[in-house]
């Protein structure tokens, strides 16, 4: 692309605290948002130390019940509220949406940077609530703020669920602006079958932050309600219906993790194909199942609750939607691999998360069935079993996802390379702790090992041993592979405004863009993934 | 498709100029995805109104004959009349008429005004005579319901508001300007009356009168 006429001015310049709290840039709201989002994940995987920590023998080690209680919550609240949920949107999906569809910004950038103030004052109020004496006022809920203990306890449930409320206005101010921005901002020539299928999971994804989140709103606020003046819609004991509560509670978290693996999915679809130098194999089965996927997700809430008093029809019939999840998953896999199938695969850091998420996220799909299964499910309930199925989709699958995505685009977002050697080092201590964590997860829940306790008998001991030593390695990755990313950015050599020859529009313009992406809205002849007849692009 | 005219020195004050016809597309659109938004929102809470009146039918039914069908349609006219009043407003700034949008904001003012009077009235009673939120599981219902409207009212007449001085400096009218402002407010409107046309027979005319 010519140059001459504008000169090129990286979008991290100017620098200075005016142009940064000012900015309705898209791509440092993205690195805004990121930032916040990972001191909220190491705060958050700080109290999931603790709790292994706790778990590493039987009996009172270091916090009592209730501080144990206290750190699988917070644990379980920002990582979800705070983390996971914003996690891929609003930092890799903020940077390169624009960039992606050939746009200068999203369609209402005032509303993005709105959407980062909003998240920012969620957090503070969720962290409002360890104002105060620990051991009476932080929140010992649980991150699902379940009825009717979450009416009676004395701890800061207000502010969590208020914080929560605040943050789904976040949520919804992106996905919102997503939306339209797909719609109405695509570059000349970038037809919906030509666009990068990481642009449609984030498309499927909005839908469901812009269609879900309100009723975790009405939800949190009818709760924030009850404790304040007592309407008794959801306590039994005035006429009202925990169980409602479960329902609605759910009605939003169970659509939002796919707000939180649809993403990750369209990262993975945008990395193999670039490694394996081979046109993604199965465009339009992939990009419809991820509208599929949002679509189904609406329609399966119930599984969460087949042992919370459900009628029969209900259980079937939740059951085996939960069952047509897998379909469009499955669909997703199969194209992955075809697209590996006979490709030149290279296996640099991006490409190893890549696989390792398809090798982790399908454990974590084909583990999920069990738990769709009635008769499995009263077995395998609130067991570790449960707790080891969803952090293969979370961790194992989004957050994989995540920092195989930043790998990726690093040299896009700073113009700098990471090491390599490391960051290889940072993926395998990543894959070796976070399956030494969560397998004997797995066996032990299915021997009847229940989550939530602070204390367990001894035959399980050698299980949850091993399981807080796997999760110290993981810890460990993190440092390494954040440590090695931070590094990049100070010392990390420049990178090529194209390092691994990708065909995507993010890559054909300068590393890092300039403020406005391109000096020409470009003009798209052909869709992104012309892989091996296209070589000499 | 789109293509900004001027580089954005991306910051708040001055990030990009859109042309206002393409403006006024994303306006358009954002705003029907905001009511998307909102009718989920109101929708977990008519789930909630269901639950709970499949449950205890009888106190649904004796609590909604405590509530004023006289008052409660009075409000539905003067709600529906300033929906119309702002769909005039929205014809008048397409065929950028000044005055008579001006005159239509006011009126669907007053019309907003209006409600808030009579709900001042049956909400002023309700707690004279000691019903309040947590008094059975009907009032908890209805006053969640109708207050989170209130709240919505509240806004839409912010925004009016707003709109109508706005309109008075020509904003919407002037050469080369653009409506897209009155548009979603009116579209904004019109949710809050569509709500309100669904609160009015579920806790007013669903009773033992």
């Amino acid at each position: 692309m010519a140059h001459e006429k504008t000169e090129y001015r990286p979008y991290l310049e100017p620098k200075g605290l005016y142009n940064w709290f000012w900015t309705v840039d898209h791509k440092r709201i993205g690195l805004m948002y990121l930032y916040s989002i990972l001191i909220f994940f190491l705060l958050a995987g700080l109290c999931a130390l603790g709790v292994r920590a706790e778990l590493f023998y039987p009996g009172e080690q270091i916090v009592d019940h209730h501080g144990y209680n206290v750190l699988f919550t917070l644990h379980g609240a920002m990582m979800v509220f705070l983390f996971i949920v914003p996690g891929i949107p609003a930092t890799l999906g903020n940077f390169l949406l624009p960039l992606m569809i050939g746009a200068k910004d999203v369609a209402f950038p005032r509303l993005n940077i709105l959407s980062f103030w909003v998240y920012l004052l969620g957090a503070i109020v969720v962290l409002g609530s360890l104002v105060g004496p620990p051991g009476s006022s932080w929140l010992d809920t649980g991150w699902t703020f379940y009825t009717p203990y979450s009416i009676d306890s004395s701890t800061g449930v207000i502010p969590v669920t208020l914080g929560a409320f605040i943050l789904g206005f976040a949520s919804i101010l992106t996905g919102m602006n997503f939306i339209v921005t797909i719609h109405r901002m695509r570059a000349p020539g970038m037809t919906w079958h030509r666009m990068p299928l990481f642009v449609w999971s984030l498309y499927s994804a909005s839908l469901i932050q812009v269609l879900a989140t309100p009723v975790i709103a009405i939800t949190l606020l009818l709760l924030i309600m009850e404790r304040v003046l007592g309407i008794g819609i959801f306590d039994a004991g005035m006429g009202g219906d925990p169980v409602l509560f479960e329902n609605m509670f759910w009605f939003y978290s169970h659509p939002v993790v796919y707000i939180m693996i649809l993403p990750a999915m369209g990262v993975v679809a945008e990395i193999l194909p670039v490694f394996a130098r081979k046109p993604i194999f199965g465009y339009r089965a992939i990009a419809y199942s991820s509208l599929a996927i949002a679509l189904v997700s609406f329609f399966v809430w119930g599984h969460h609750l087949f042992v919370s008093g459900m009628s029969n029809w209900s259980r079937w019939i939740f059951s085996l939607l939960t069952f047509a999840v897998a379909i469009p998953t499955a669909i997703k896999v199969f194209n992955w691999i075809g697209t590996l199938y006979k490709g030149s695969v290279s296996f640099e850091s991006p490409m190893l998360y890549a696989c390792g998420f398809i090798f982790l996220f399908t454990i974590a799909g084909l583990t999920g069935l069990p738990l769709a299964t009635l008769a499995t499910d009263v077995h395998l309930h609130d067991t570790y079993f449960v707790v080891a199925h969803f952090h293969y989709t979370m961790q194992g699958g989004t957050v994989v996802a995540l920092v195989g995505g930043l790998h990726f685009w690093w040299p896009k977002m700073y113009g700098r390379m990471f090491n390599e050697k490391m960051a290889q080092v940072g993926f395998w201590t990543l894959f070796i702790g976070f399956n030494a964590t969560f397998i004997p997860q797995f066996i032990m829940g299915y021997q009847g090992m229940p989550r939530r306790y602070a204390d367990y008998l001894g035959e399980f001991h050698d299980m949850h041993f091993l399981s807080s030593v796997g999760a110290m390695v993981n810890g460990l990755a993190y440092f390494i592979i954040f440590g090695n990313l931070i590094w990049a950015v100070f010392k990390g050599k420049r990178a090529a405004a194209n390092p691994y020859g990708s065909l995507s529009l993010e890559w054909q313009t300068p590393s890092p863009p300039p403020l406005t992406n391109f000096d020409e809205i470009p003009t798209v002849t052909d869709w992104t993934y012309g892989y091996g007849d296209q070589q000499k692009a | 498709m789109f293509n900004h005219k001027d580089a954005p020195d991306g910051t708040f004050f001055n990030f990009h100029k859109e042309p206002p016809l393409v403006a006024y597309e994303f306006f358009k659109l954002g705003m029907w995805i905001f009511l998307a938004t909102e009718v989920l929102f109101f929708g977990g809470l008519f789930a909630a109104y269901f639950i709970m009146k499949f449950k205890w039918p009888e106190i649904f039914s004796l609590g909604s004959a405590q509530l004023s069908i006289p008052l409660g349609a009075t409000n539905t006219v003067i709600l529906l009349a300033s929906s119309f009043t702002m769909a005039l407003g929205v014809d008048a700034a397409q065929r950028k008429d000044k005055g008579r949008l001006v005159t239509m904001l006011a009126l669907t003012f007053l019309g907003a005004c209006g409600f808030l009077v009579i709900k001042y009235i049956e909400w002023s009673g309700k707690i004279s005579h000691g019903i309040l939120p947590g008094s059975d599981v009907f009032f908890s219902v209805y006053y969640m319901t109708t207050g989170l409207h209130l709240i919505h009212v509240l806004i839409g007449m912010y925004y009016i508001g707003l709109m109508f001085f706005r309109a008075l400096q020509g904003r919407y009218t002037d050469e080369g300007s653009s409506h897209a402002g009155v548009e979603v407010g009116g579209l904004y409107w019109h949710l809050v009356d569509i709500i309100w046309i669904f609160l009015f027979p579920l806790l007013y005319l669903l009773g033992a009168h």
